[in-house]
């Protein structure tokens, strides 16, 4: 199979703009959501930069507190001025600190509360057959019931257009993901549910893009891709540290933290 | 005279427009035969999506579908969708403005024989404090027929609460309806009754003897201000009657803009913030949680005597 990404040399450059992005965004807003941005810049990266998205096909974030990284992605991909992300959580600013549909181009969704976005994502592909609907999750959100509700509705209804991604950076708020909820045999549990699914490393751009290919070309079937990430990834401090799942960043440590990502 | 429910009115008003419609989808949580869409199922299968027993997944979907520029209507018992789904209408629904009409059937103690866990007495109340969302209750068969192509035709998100047991009209000619609107189901001039849904039949047995005026307040949100202020200023006194909780409903909505813009006595009349419970006949409920005619007469004796 051949690889349509353009150019992917400049991948790891544009994740590293974007994890700085992420890091000016949270550190001018006061405090935000690092350690999710952080793990999954690589895969929005991939997707909106690796040439995967077709015209009409469609990307919504059901993590919505993974909304710094979408933002700087979506600036860098020319949907608004990049020098507008430095409103996020500003009053007044499209830029909510959780994605508004009607605020911001290229907001699919809203989201914020955990566990809405799989459905949403289900009923646009639905509607927009045989464009392919992209829908990132966090693997803590796998907690949320009503995920299991749409993963059995789309293996019903064979929406080989379905797209799931989740990072599973095995964080959630208050500690490790296999301490608040095990999710260790998430690839288990979507198989049996009728899901082709996807393993691999988050953070390799290969894998990330062969797997996005993949997925293009499976059938009657909805796919998955289980990206194991590193909360944090690109901060030393912040790797693989639940604490840094919401935080503020001090002076000292956000010059130390973007010293890292030059 | 046809007695039929007002879930029949929406299941052949949607029939209706499932034919020119091709953009009306619907969603169903297995209750398509008591939402009388089995025959839309079965004619239009492209527009028809089973979503089984998750009513969650279904507005999900229902939202989903929408944005990419369906209209969708999401059908199950009000006590199962607003209820079990209200996380889904507030953030994928309202705060996204999906076009999604919410239909809850068998609301209020006239679901009868299913008992307290089955009557929603709460979902107007839900609806009521989400932006954005328009809530509206026909008051029969006819009025039902109307109100699901009034969904159908408004952009944004809808509300449409739906009765299980089959009614007499409560008015021989209908008037047109629209957002915001309301009917003056019969004139008067001793008291204003302002109703919503299957009930208002117990208004115009009890308005006869009262010289009432009845107002069919099928717009439960937004609210007809002015048809309310213009008959309340004229009769000074109003009962409302709903069969839902007093908190929170059309009494509430009504107690709000009276007592801001022209307080009057006022009687709330529903379910007094209780669960409701089984019967063979909801007759025999309305009866005894105060949703007959014989209350809204003692009720207007009671606002009568507080005037003097």
């Amino acid at each position: 199979m051949t690889i349509t990404y353009m150019d992917s040399n400049d991948l790891p450059q544009i994740s590293k703009k974007v994890r700085r992005q992420i890091l000016e965004m949270i550190y001018q807003a006061g405090s935000g959501h690092l350690a999710g941005s952080l793990s999954s810049t690589d895969l929005l990266v991939s997707l909106y930069f690796g040439g995967i998205l077709n015209k009409n096909d469609k990307f919504v974030l059901s993590c919505g507190h993974y909304a710094p990284a979408l933002y700087a992605v979506l600036a860098n991909a020319g949907k608004f001025p990049e020098k507008e992300l430095k409103t996020f959580g500003q009053l007044g600013t499209r830029l909510q600190t959780h994605p508004h549909n009607l605020s911001l181009p290229g907001i699919e969704t809203s989201s914020g509360p955990l566990g809405l976005g799989l459905a949403q994502a289900a009923g646009m592909a639905m509607g927009i057959k045989p464009n392919r609907i992209y829908c990132l999750m966090s693997d803590g959100e796998q907690d949320e019931g009503g995920v299991w509700e749409t993963v059995m509705f789309a293996a019903k209804y064979k929406l080989d257009n379905l797209v799931a991604i989740i990072d599973k950076n095995g964080i959630q708020i208050d500690g490790k993901t296999s301490e608040i909820m095990p999710t260790e045999d998430l690839a288990a549990k979507y198989i049996s549910f009728g899901w082709e699914v996807f393993e691999i490393d988050g953070h390799v751009f290969g894998q990330v893009l062969n797997a996005l290919e993949f997925a293009k070309t499976v059938k009657d079937k909805p796919v998955v891709i289980i990206a194991r990430t590193i909360a944090g990834k690109g901060v030393s401090f912040m790797e693989g540290k639940w604490e840094w799942h919401y935080a503020s960043l001090s002076k000292e440590l956000f010059n130390k933290a973007l010293k890292e990502l030059r | 005279m046809i007695i039929k429910s007002t879930r029949d009115g929406f299941g052949e008003a949607l029939l209706k427009l499932g034919k020119t419609r091709k953009d009306i989808f619907v969603v169903d949580a297995d209750l398509k035969e008591s939402l009388r869409i089995s025959e839309f199922a079965q004619k239009y299968p492209d527009q028809f999506i089973e979503c089984g027993v998750a009513e969650q997944n279904m507005i999900g979907v229902a939202a989903g579908l929408a944005l990419t520029g369906k209209t969708v209507f999401a059908t199950s018992f009000a006590c199962f969708s607003p209820v079990i789904s209200w996380n889904q209408i507030r953030i994928a629904v309202c705060y996204s403005k999906a076009n999604v009409k919410i239909v809850g059937s068998h609301a209020g103690l006239a679901t009868g024989m299913d008992g307290a866990s089955h009557q929603s007495l709460e979902d107007i109340a839900l609806m009521q404090v989400l932006p954005n969302m328009v809530i509206l209750v026909p008051a029969d068969y006819e009025q039902a027929k109307q109100l699901t192509k009034l969904a159908a035709e408004h952009v944004g998100p809808v509300y449409l609460r739906l009765a299980r047991p089959e009614t007499e009209a409560v008015s021989g000619k209908r008037l047109a309806v629209r957002v915001g609107g309301s009917e003056i189901l019969r004139k008067g001039n001793k008291i204003t009754i302002i109703g919503c849904g299957i009930v208002l039949g117990e208004a115009m047995k009890a308005a006869e003897k009262l010289d009432a005026e009845v107002i069919n307040c099928y717009s439960v949100k937004p609210l007809d201000e002015k048809t309310i202020l213009e008959s309340v200023k004229k009769t000074g006194r109003v009962i409302t009657i709903e069969d839902h909780n007093v908190i929170g409903g059309l009494g509430s909505a009504v107690a709000e803009l009276l007592g801001q813009k022209y307080p009057v006595p006022l009687k709330i009349l529903g379910i007094k913030d209780k669960f409701g419970e089984s019967a063979r006949d909801y007759k025999e409920l309305w009866h005894k949680y105060g949703l007959d005619s014989d209350t809204i007469i003692d009720a207007a004796e009671e606002v009568d005597q507080e005037i003097r």
